[in-house]
């Protein structure tokens, strides 16, 4: 088994409001009373692990995962950076899942009817297993923004969606990855609905000439950072 | 210390990714958290996800961890995996198949841990699922016992057996008069 030694409480003032009226939907799904505290227990300080049963190599090539009959179109790129806790260690063979949007700003999902093509070669969804360092890896294409009927004229900046594990079930995050230099960040209320402006940045992956790929890819550095720290092995 | 990545909404267009529907079949453990080789009581949890005027929540996802029968987490044993995910549908309902947790430690009741996700949740949200067949265990439970006496319900799986299987329903209600106890977990 596995868990996690020491564990604050999830650091609010990086988190976004639960109910921020310019993002519509979270009008009617917000919870409105106070949470009620919890000290951890072996139900929140322990998680589900996942192996390599679960994920394989291919699993985060997404220029490669749904191939066809050709070639997936979009601009590639490569998605890397490490899973760290609090205390900056990496957290070791973790769970990550991405899905995102094609090049044309449109998700492979039966619900996404904006009106832009569909990429036969391309789900747009992956997972990796972060390694000794904590590190992960995904080969995919640049999403293109898509329109979202929050507001007149509302588009989503570019973004690729993470769901991150950790070593206890309190730890799970799902956040999304927005690219630098986006004119649309600051439109956004999804972006912005964490109000404190580090906080917020920390959701933007930095160019990386490192991670960049010669005559292959360019490459975007996003490290994610889980509430908790010292996962420690414990024998039961 | 670095500081928190911030949590941001699942979206609406999640499940092709990370529910059985759209991923390879057997590879994440979906709504089955236990199958016949488990041991245990099979259990049904049948659950629904309502919004604050208590229409349905199509597009949300509902996580459980918990222990096995005699209590211990993170055991895999042939037929449990102790995880499980499930979508909601139009209707807002979801399903998991798996086996009635023992108790954690002495004076605790059994319970599931459970993480919920949806379009407009900026945050997930934690709750537990209790087992109402559990009246005893439950009075005395710390985590039931610290929550104000008329939520403790919210956090109760009603036992309605169908189908000759140990059933429970749960709902959670994101806002309103009987809004589920969400935890600062
Ligand atoms: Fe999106």
């Amino acid at each position: 088994m596995r868990a996690v030694e020491r564990l604050a409480t999830r650091d609010w003032s990086s988190h976004p409001t639960q109910h921020y009226p310019r993002y519509r939907s979270t009008e009617l799904r917000a919870y409105k009373r106070r949470l009620v505290p919890l000290q951890p227990s072996l139900s929140e300080l322990t998680g589900p692990v996942f192996g390599h049963v679960a994920v394989d190599a291919s699993d985060s090539d997404l220029t490669r995962n749904a191939v066809r009959s050709g070639e997936v179109l979009g601009e590639r790129i490569i998605v890397s950076g490490r899973v760290l806790d609090e205390g900056g260690r990496p957290v070791r063979e973790t769970l990550v899942e991405v899905w995102q949007a094609n090049s044309a700003g449109r998700y492979a999902h039966q619900a996404d009817n904006h009106d832009a093509p569909l990429d036969p070669n391309f789900t747009g969804t992956g997972r990796a297993l972060t390694d000794s360092e904590g590190r992960y890896r995904f080969t995919t294409i640049r999403p293109g923004a898509y329109p979202w009927r929050n507001h007149h004229n509302a588009w989503r900046p570019a973004h690729i969606h993470f769901s991150v594990f950790g070593t206890a079930f309190v730890q799970r995050l799902v956040t999304q990855m927005y690219f630098p230099g986006d004119p649309l960040l600051t439109l956004d209320p999804i972006f912005n609905s964490t109000s404190d402006l580090d906080a917020r940045n920390r959701l933007v992956a930095k160019f990386s000439p490192d991670l960049t790929e010669p005559e292959l890819a360019l490459g975007f550095e996003f490290d994610i950072v889980l509430r908790g720290q010292a996962a420690t092995p414990m024998e039961s | 210390m670095p500081p928190q990545t911030p949590s941001q909404t699942v979206g609406p267009f999640f499940s092709h990714a990370l529910t059985p529907a759209g991923s390879r079949p057997g590879r994440i453990p979906g709504n089955r958290i236990a199958d016949e080789a488990a041991p245990g009581v099979p259990i049904r949890i049948e659950g629904r996800l309502l919004d604050g005027v208590g229409d349905p929540v199509p597009d949300g996802m509902v996580e459980i961890w918990q222990a096995d029968d005699e209590g211990v987490y993170g055991r895999i044993a042939e037929g449990f995996h102790g995880f499980g995910r499930a979508g909601t549908d139009p209707d807002g309902r979801f399903t998991f198949l798996t086996i009635k947790p023992g108790p954690v430690a002495p004076g605790m009741a059994p319970h599931a841990s459970v993480a919920v996700f949806a379009r407009g949740m900026l945050n997930h949200a934690f709750t537990r699922i209790y087992f109402s067949d559990e009246a005893v265990a439950n009075a005395a439970d710390p985590v039931l016992s610290s929550v104000e006496p008329t939520r403790r319900g919210t956090l109760v799986a009603t036992r309605n057996d169908r189908d000759g299987i140990q059933s429970y329903e749960f709902t959670i209600r994101l806002q309103g008069d009987r809004e589920s106890v969400f935890f600062d977990a």
